[in-house]
C-alpha cells in the first residue's frame, strides 16, 4: 500500500519550502513547524485548503501569501468541505479531460477548533464519503487565533480564557476528545498522530497519508508557546515530553488496525522510560495553578487518565503492558 | 422572434425542469443536500447519475453548508457547478454565500422558495431569498417551470461571464412551481451545450507574477480567500459591486441571445411588464403570483379598466432603469410582497420599488400588499380587490393604508 | 500598513494574493539571535529541520547551514534542540 520512502535529514533539508519563510506565527509557535515538515512530505502537483485558524491567518495576510502551492480558504467549520468539493472537481475534469491527467495531492489543514468542535461534520462527512485527500490536525489544544479559548481538545486541568483557573474551578473539567479514535472509528484507510519532534516519523506519516487511496487522517500534536504560557524555545521539547509522558502517544491505524510508532513503543516495552505528567505539566503556565495545595489533586487525576488511556491503547495496539509509572 | 431550433416538449414540474437544465448544462459537480422542495432536483439528478446520462461527480453532502462550501472550492478549481436548495437550508449556507460572492465562483443555484422558520412551514414564499438580497448573488425569479428551466441555462452563461463572475439564484417558487407538472418545451442537448460553451476563465497575476487562468492549478498556484484587513476588504467589496452593475448588461445580452434560438423571452430579461403601455394602476410582484395577476389585468382590460402589472424578474442587481421606464405613465402602484421584513415598514420589494422611485420626476402613489407567507394562495378575486384599491386611492387622490396583508385573518 | 496603495480597479478580484512572504522580513522582530559554535556544530541538520519560519538554509555547495537572520524570530528552539549545544541565543 505504501511506497516505503526513505530518507535523509539532508534531503528534508534541501527540500525547498512549500510554506514559505515570511509568515507571522508567533516566535516558536510547533505548528508553523509542523506545516513545513508536512509540505516535506508532497511528493507532486498538490492543491491545499485550510481551515479559518492561526495557520490561515498568518500565512495569507493580503497580499502576502506563504504558499507556494495552489491554495483556498474559505470558512472555519469546512476544511473537509473544502477537500471535498477539490476533489470532486479534479475527478471529473480529468474525466472530461478538461485538465491534465496525473494524480494531485489534495491536504486540508486545521487546528483543533476547526476539526474537533466546529468542523467535526464536514471532516465526518468528507471521511465518510471517501474522498481521496489528506487531512492533518495541527493540534494546539484550545481556539488560539482568537484568544486562546477552549476546544474539545483542550486537555483535563488546562487553563483557557473560557475555562480559567479562578478560584473555584481549575480550568478545563472536561477530558480532550479521542479525536483520532472517532476517525479510526469511521473505518477509513488510514489514521496516524504525530509529533514533530519526532520529525521523520511525522513525515512518513504524512506521505503516507497522501499514498492512501482515500481520506487519511493524521492528528499532530503542536505546542503554543503563547496558549501554554511556555517558553518559545521549548516548543519542540515539550511534543517530545508528551509522548515520553505518554499524555500524547505516536500510533497508526492501518485499515483499523492499531499500531505503536517506535517512540511510544519503547514505552510500552521499557515501562519504566516512562515519564511522570508532573515533568509536562510543569513547565507550562497553563497549569500552574495545579502545583497549588487547593488544586493538586487535579494532577493525580490527569496521571490516573494518561494511563487509563495509555493502557487503552496498548491493549488496542496487542500490547498488554501495565501502565507504571515513577 | 422566429424560434430557430425545433424543440420538444416534456411534461415536466418545476424541480425536473431544472434538473433536466443542469443536466444538459454539462456540469461539472453537483454537491447538495436535500430539503423540501427541492428534493425532486437532487433525486432526478441522481437517477441522471446513476444511469450515465450525465458526466458529473455529484457529492451528496452531509449538510447546505457543506454543500456550499464544496460548491465554491470546485468552483475554484475549475469546475461549473451546480446546487439547489430552499429555506432553511439557504439559512444553512448563509455564511457560504458571502464566501461564493466574495470568492467571485460562479456557482448557480436554484432555489425551490420557502419560507423560513419558525414555526415551521415546508410551502411557498420568497422569504428564504430575501434574506440573502445583500450576499453579493444575482438573483433571478421565475414565474414558471418554463421560465426556470431556460433561466438556470442562461445562469450559467451569466454566471462564468470573465466581467461577471458571480453566483446566481433561480428561484422557482415552492410547490406551486416545483411540484407542478407543466408542458416545458426544451432545446437539444447539443445546442445548449453550444450556449453555453466550455468554462472560460479570466487571466490574474498571482504572487508569483505570472498572468494565469483564475483558477487552482498545480503549474501555476494562486492563493484565493486570504485575510484581507482594513487596508483592503473595502476595494475587494467595490469590485463586486462593479461587477452586479455590469451583470445589467449582461444578464439582458444572454437573455436576448437564448431568446434567438429558444424563441422565447421574459421581457427584457430584467424586467417582464404586461400591459403598461397605457396603464394607470399596477400591479408589481415576482414569481408565479404574475400568471395570476396576468388572468386578473385581462379580465379587467376586457372592462376597459387600464390596469397593468411589472413582473420583475431580476430582483438583483436591481434594474433601476427598467422600472422607471415601466411605469413612467401609472399612477398608482402596488407593491406584492411574499416576504416580511419586520420592523422595516413593508415587505423588502415594496422598499426597493420606492427607492428606485424616488428620483423620477413623476411619484406615483406606492404602497405595499404582503401575501401569500408560508404557501397561503392568492386568488383571482383578491388580487382583483388590489386593483379595485388603486382605483380608490386614484379617485381620493389619497392612501389610508400604505401597507396591507392579503387574506390575513385579522 | 505594510503595502502600496493600490485602487479596486488595479487589484485582482476575488482576493487573490499577489506578492509571495518571502518578500516580508519577519528578521527584524528577534530579540534574540543564533549564533553557532563551528567546532561543535556536526552538520545534524536538527535545526534546519525544527526552525518554525525556516530561516535556516543548508547550503549543498559550502556543505554548511546557514542562518537567514531576515527571517530568524530568535524564538531559540534551534538552540534548545542542538545535540551538542552549540547554538547560543545571543542579545542582538
Amino acid at each position: 500500500m505504501f511506497s516505503e520512502w526513505r530518507f535523509t535529514a539532508k534531503d528534508i533539508a534541501q527540500k525547498p519550502d512549500l510554506f514559505t519563510s515570511g509568515h507571522r506565527a508567533c516566535a516558536g509557535c510547533a505548528p508553523a513547524t509542523v506545516l513545513r515538515l508536512v509540505m516535506k512530505a508532497v511528493r507532486g502537483p498538490t492543491i491545499v485548503t485550510n481551515a479559518t485558524g492561526c495557520m490561515e491567518v498568518v500565512s495569507t495576510i493580503y497580499p502576502y501569501t506563504s504558499w507556494a502551492i495552489p491554495w483556498i480558504h474559505t470558512a472555519f467549520e469546512n476544511a473537509g468541505a473544502n477537500a471535498s468539493g477539490i476533489e470532486a472537481a479534479i475527478k471529473v475534469l480529468q474525466k472530461k479531460g478538461r485538465i491534465k491527467d496525473g494524480q494531485i495531492d489534495v491536504i486540508a489543514f486545521a487546528g483543533d477548533g476547526g476539526t474537533y468542535d466546529i468542523g467535526i461534520q464536514a471532516l465526518s462527512g468528507a471521511v465518510e464519503r471517501g474522498h481521496d485527500f489528506l487531512y492533518v490536525l495541527y493540534d494546539n489544544e484550545a481556539y488560539m487565533n482568537t484568544g486562546i479559548q477552549r476546544s474539545g481538545g483542550t486537555p483535563l486541568g488546562a487553563a483557557t480564557t473560557t475555562s480559567p483557573a479562578g478560584t473555584v474551578i481549575p480550568g478545563k473539567l472536561q477530558y480532550k476528545k479521542p479525536i483520532a479514535d472517532i476517525m479510526v472509528a469511521h473505518e477509513m484507510p488510514y489514521v496516524a498522530t504525530a509529533s514533530p519532534h519526532y520529525w521523520r516519523d511525522l513525515i512518513t506519516k504524512a506521505r503516507k497519508g497522501i499514498e492512501v487511496n482515500g481520506p487519511a487522517f493524521l492528528h499532530v500534536f503542536a505546542p503554543c508557546p503563547r496558549g501554554w504560557r511556555s517558553d518559545p524555545s521549548k516548543s519542540i521539547e515539550l511534543s517530545r515530553l508528551a509522548v515520553e509522558t505518554c499524555i500524547f502517544p505516536l500510533w497508526e491505524a492501518i485499515n483499523g488496525e492499531y499500531q505503536l510508532s517506535a517512540p511510544s513503543k519503547v514505552m510500552a516495552l521499557s515501562p519504566q522510560k516512562k515519564k511522570p505528567v508532573k515533568e509536562y505539566l510543569q513547565v507550562q503556565g497553563r497549569f500552574r495553578h495545579l502545583f497549588t495545595p487547593k488544586f493538586e489533586k487535579m494532577l493525580e487525576e490527569i496521571q490516573r487518565l494518561t494511563d487509563e488511556r495509555w493502557d487503552r491503547l496498548l491493549k488496542r495496539c496487542g500490547l498488554t503492558q501495565p501502565a507504571k509509572t515513577a | 422572434m422566429k424560434s430557430v431550433v425545433k424543440q420538444e416538449f416534456l411534461a415536466l414540474n418545476g424541480d425536473e425542469a431544472v434538473a433536466y437544465a443542469a443536466k444538459q448544462a454539462d456540469v461539472d459537480v453537483v454537491a447538495a443536500y436535500p430539503v423540501t422542495p427541492q428534493t425532486i432536483i437532487v433525486e432526478k439528478f441522481s437517477e441522471y447519475v446513476a444511469n450515465g446520462e450525465v458526466e458529473t461527480e455529484f457529492v451528496c453532502t452531509e449538510s447546505e453548508h457543506s454543500a456550499m462550501t464544496a460548491c465554491i472550492t470546485a468552483s475554484a478549481t475549475g469546475a461549473r457547478t451546480f446546487t439547489a436548495t430552499a429555506a432553511p437550508g439557504l439559512a444553512l449556507m448563509h455564511e457560504m454565500l458571502f464566501v461564493a460572492s466574495g470568492c467571485r465562483a460562479p456557482v448557480v443555484m436554484a432555489v425551490a422558495n420557502r419560507a423560513l422558520s419558525a414555526p415551521i412551514n415546508i410551502h411557498g414564499d420568497h422569504s428564504d431569498t430575501m434574506a440573502e438580497r445583500d450576499s453579493g448573488w444575482i438573483q433571478i425569479y421565475a414565474e414558471n417551470a418554463q421560465e426556470a428551466y431556460d433561466s438556470i441555462i442562461q445562469a450559467f452563461k451569466i454566471a462564468e461571464n470573465p466581467k461577471i463572475l458571480l453566483p446566481v439564484i433561480v428561484g422557482l417558487d415552492g410547490f406551486t412551481l416545483s411540484h407542478t407538472l407543466e408542458n416545458v418545451q426544451v432545446l437539444p442537448g447539443d445546442v445548449i451545450k453550444k450556449f453555453v460553451g466550455t468554462r472560460q476563465f479570466p487571466f490574474i497575476t498571482g504572487h508569483e507574477g505570472k498572468t494565469v487562468s483564475f483558477k487552482l492549478d498545480p503549474e501555476n498556484p494562486l492563493t484565493i480567500g486570504p485575510l484581507a484587513l482594513q487596508d483592503y476588504y473595502f476595494e475587494f467589496k467595490r469590485q463586486q459591486e462593479d461587477a452586479m452593475k455590469n451583470a445589467l448588461k449582461t444578464i439582458r445580452q444572454v437573455h436576448d441571445e437564448y431568446a434567438q434560438i429558444s424563441g422565447r423571452n421574459y421581457g427584457d430579461g430584467l424586467v417582464d411588464p404586461y400591459y403598461l403601455e397605457d396603464a394607470e394602476m399596477a400591479i408589481i410582484c415576482l414569481g408565479s403570483t404574475a400568471g395570476t395577476v396576468k388572468t386578473v389585468v385581462n379580465n379587467l382590460r376586457a372592462e376597459g379598466v387600464k390596469a397593468g402589472m411589472l413582473r420583475i424578474r431580476t430582483f438583483r442587481p436591481l434594474p433601476v432603469e427598467g422600472i422607471l421606464k415601466a411605469l413612467e405613465k401609472v399612477k398608482a402602484v402596488a407593491v406584492m410582497d411574499r416576504c416580511m421584513s419586520f420592523g422595516g415598514c413593508g415587505g423588502p420589494v415594496f422598499h426597493e420599488i420606492r427607492h428606485a422611485l424616488y428620483d423620477a420626476l413623476a411619484h406615483p402613489y406606492v404602497v405595499n400588499y404582503i401575501y401569500g407567507l408560508g404557501g397561503r394562495d392568492t386568488s383571482p378575486s383578491q388580487i382583483r380587490e388590489i386593483y379595485k384599491d388603486l382605483q380608490r386611492i386614484l379617485q381620493a387622490q389619497r392612501v389610508e393604508d400604505p401597507i396591507k396583508y392579503v387574506g390575513l385573518r385579522e | 500598513m505594510t503595502t502600496q496603495e493600490r485602487g479596486w480597479k488595479e487589484i485582482p478580484p476575488a482576493g487573490v494574493c499577489w506578492k509571495p512572504s518571502t518578500e516580508y522580513l519577519t528578521g527584524d522582530w528577534k530579540t534574540y539571535k543564533p549564533v553557532r559554535d563551528l567546532e561543535k556544530c556536526t552538520r545534524c541538520l536538527l535545526c534546519v529541520i525544527f526552525c518554525p519560519d525556516g530561516a535556516i538554509h543548508w547550503k549543498a555547495e559550502e556543505e554548511d547551514i546557514e542562518f537567514d537572520y531576515d527571517f530568524c524570530k530568535g524564538c531559540g528552539i534551534c538552540a534548545n534542540e542542538c545535540p551538542t549545544n552549540a547554538i547560543e541565543m545571543k542579545l542582538e
